[in-house]
């Protein structure tokens, strides 16, 4: 590891101040599970890191299930799998967090930093992607709130400009009768990368028909796919053989995989469609239940 | 760079270092304290033998730096004991012989010590998950399970 200046500001505004104003390549610093191996292998170098766990409003879950929740970008995998209503709200997004890595690893790791280290493999990203969750960026020039799949713009890049970071990822009101469900396929049963990941969120009706839905699929593209003609298999359907035949058809014409030695492009794409459909019937049977 | 001075406490007492920013709480633990108990098996976070409890969570101290400790609170291996008192997790992972080269052993024990403490009555699929971050390339994994399970009936027993 080479040196860098360490700073652990206390406010947004502090932040932003640091982050703005550092010469050379600054670097935000939350869990850490992803930047201290980046660092001891050398792939980044910064000349600053800035720690934002001690700004009070990054490690907070607020908000409810009707209003919205609001997770601070630096709340642990721990602490949200602990907060009961936030799982039984957005039991998808918690699952795709909570499958990152070890128990040791929860403790540390964070929905903005999964985001912002913009791996194609996150685990966190599609379900919030899924979930229509909005990001709030603080900058120089103030606060801005993009939906989340607008940051990730490649492997390892974001959208983000100089000095700015992410606060926070606002959750939308959650309507009844809605369920989502992340699923990821590996090749080990914990502690790898996934080959596809699969988030679906969905709305029904009275009657069952499901007037909502959203599909995200990890690790079959550069960024994460919000996959529309997915969902669009979804809507207006009451969600059986024939829609759910549809959804993963398009998931997997969707797919735009790399081969690699965890799975060849082939596999990839077929798994997507195959998760895709089993995401979502987890998701129908909790929106069912969800009254 | 120049070092930061950090005041921090570990084991339940006050303790000061320098530190320098690059340093992990690993390094500090084992090269500024001498508390050598935590061990480096990979730096990456993989291999959970560096195992400690920060602000009471279980965390990789690999994967944290010496400079974010500021007023926090770390629990090593080395507190596991009292005095000549083993910790019952400590005394059957020798009865039931859980090691053999034991590199990987106070990573394991800070972490199942964790496991009990949120979850006193663990399956064996919990227990095995929970401990899913921790490799041992010795032992096969069997005989730290059921000490970990054995302990966990024994101290719901003896309550
Ligand atoms: C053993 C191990 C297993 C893992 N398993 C998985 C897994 O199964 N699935 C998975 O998806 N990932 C996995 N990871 C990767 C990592 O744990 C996750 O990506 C995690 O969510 C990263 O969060 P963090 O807070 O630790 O990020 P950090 O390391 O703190 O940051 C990651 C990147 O994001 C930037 N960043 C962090 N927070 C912000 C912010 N608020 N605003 C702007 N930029 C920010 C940092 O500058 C850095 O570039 C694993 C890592 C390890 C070490
Ligand atoms: S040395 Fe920290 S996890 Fe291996
Ligand atoms: S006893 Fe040797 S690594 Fe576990």
């Amino acid at each position: 590891m080479s040196g860098f200046q360490y700073e652990a500001p206390v406010s947004v505004d502090e932040a932003v101040g640091l982050l703005a104003g550092a010469k050379g390549l600054a670097k935000v610093l939350a869990g850490g599970t992803d930047l201290l191996v980046q660092l001891r292998t050398g792939a980044v170098q910064p000349d600053m890191v800035v720690d934002v766990k001690r700004i009070d409003e990054l490690r907070q879950i607020s908000g409810n299930a009707a209003s919205g929740f609001v997770i601070g970008a630096a709340v642990s995998g721990s602490e949200i799998g602990e907060h009961a209503a936030l799982v039984k709200a957005w039991p998808g997004v918690v699952e795709g967090m909570e499958l990152i890595g070890s128990t040791q690893i929860q403790g540390r790791a964070t929905p903005g930093g999964n985001l912002c280290n913009a791996s194609p493999a996150g685990d966190c990203t599609p379900g919030l992607v899924a979930a229509g969750a909005i990001c709030v960026v603080a900058g120089p020039k103030g606060r801005r709130e993009i939906p989340v799949e607008q940051v990730p713009v490649g492997p390892g890049k974001t959208s983000l400009a100089k000095g700015e970071f992410v606060v926070a990822l606002k959750l939308p009101p959650r309507a009844k009768n809605s369920g989502d469900a992340y699923l990821r396929m590996i090749p080990r049963t914990e502690m790898d990368i996934a080959i596809v990941g699969a988030g679906v969120d969905l709305t029904l009706d009275a009657s069952g028909t499901c007037t909502h839905a959203r599909v995200a699929l990890g690790a079959v593209a550069p960024t994460v796919l919000l996959v529309d003609a997915a969902a669009k298999a979804l809507i207006g359907s009451k969600i059986d053989d024939a829609a759910l035949a549809k959804l993963a058809a398009a998931a997997s014409a969707a797919c735009k995989p790399i081969s690699d030695k965890r799975g060849t492009i082939e596999y990839r794409t077929k798994v997507a469609g195959v998760l895709a459909r089993r995401a979502a019937v987890i998701a129908r049977d909790r929106a069912r239940s969800n009254g | 760079m120049s070092k930061l001075h950090i005041s921090a406490t570990v084991n339940g007492e006050a303790v000061e270092y320098l530190c320098d920013p690059k340093q992990t709480l690993l390094d500090v633990l084992r090269d500024e304290l001498n508390l050598t108990g935590s061990k480096e098996g990979c730096s990456s976070g993989d291999c959970g033998a560096c195992s400690v409890t920060l602000d009471g969570r279980l965390v990789c101290s690999c994967l944290v730096l010496g400079v974010e400790m500021q007023g926090r609170s770390v629990e090593t291996i080395e507190n596991m004991a009292s005095g000549e008192e083993l910790h019952p997790l400590q005394q059957k992972f020798l009865e039931a012989a859980a090691l053999q080269c034991g590199f990987c052993t106070p990573g394991f024990l800070v972490a199942a010590k964790a496991l009990l403490e949120k979850n006193p009555n663990p399956t064996e699929t919990e227990a095995r998950y929970w401990l899913a971050g921790n490799l041992c390339r010795c032992t096969g994994y069997d005989k730290i399970i059921r000490a970990v399970l054995e302990t966990a009936a024994d101290m719901r027993g003896s309550k």
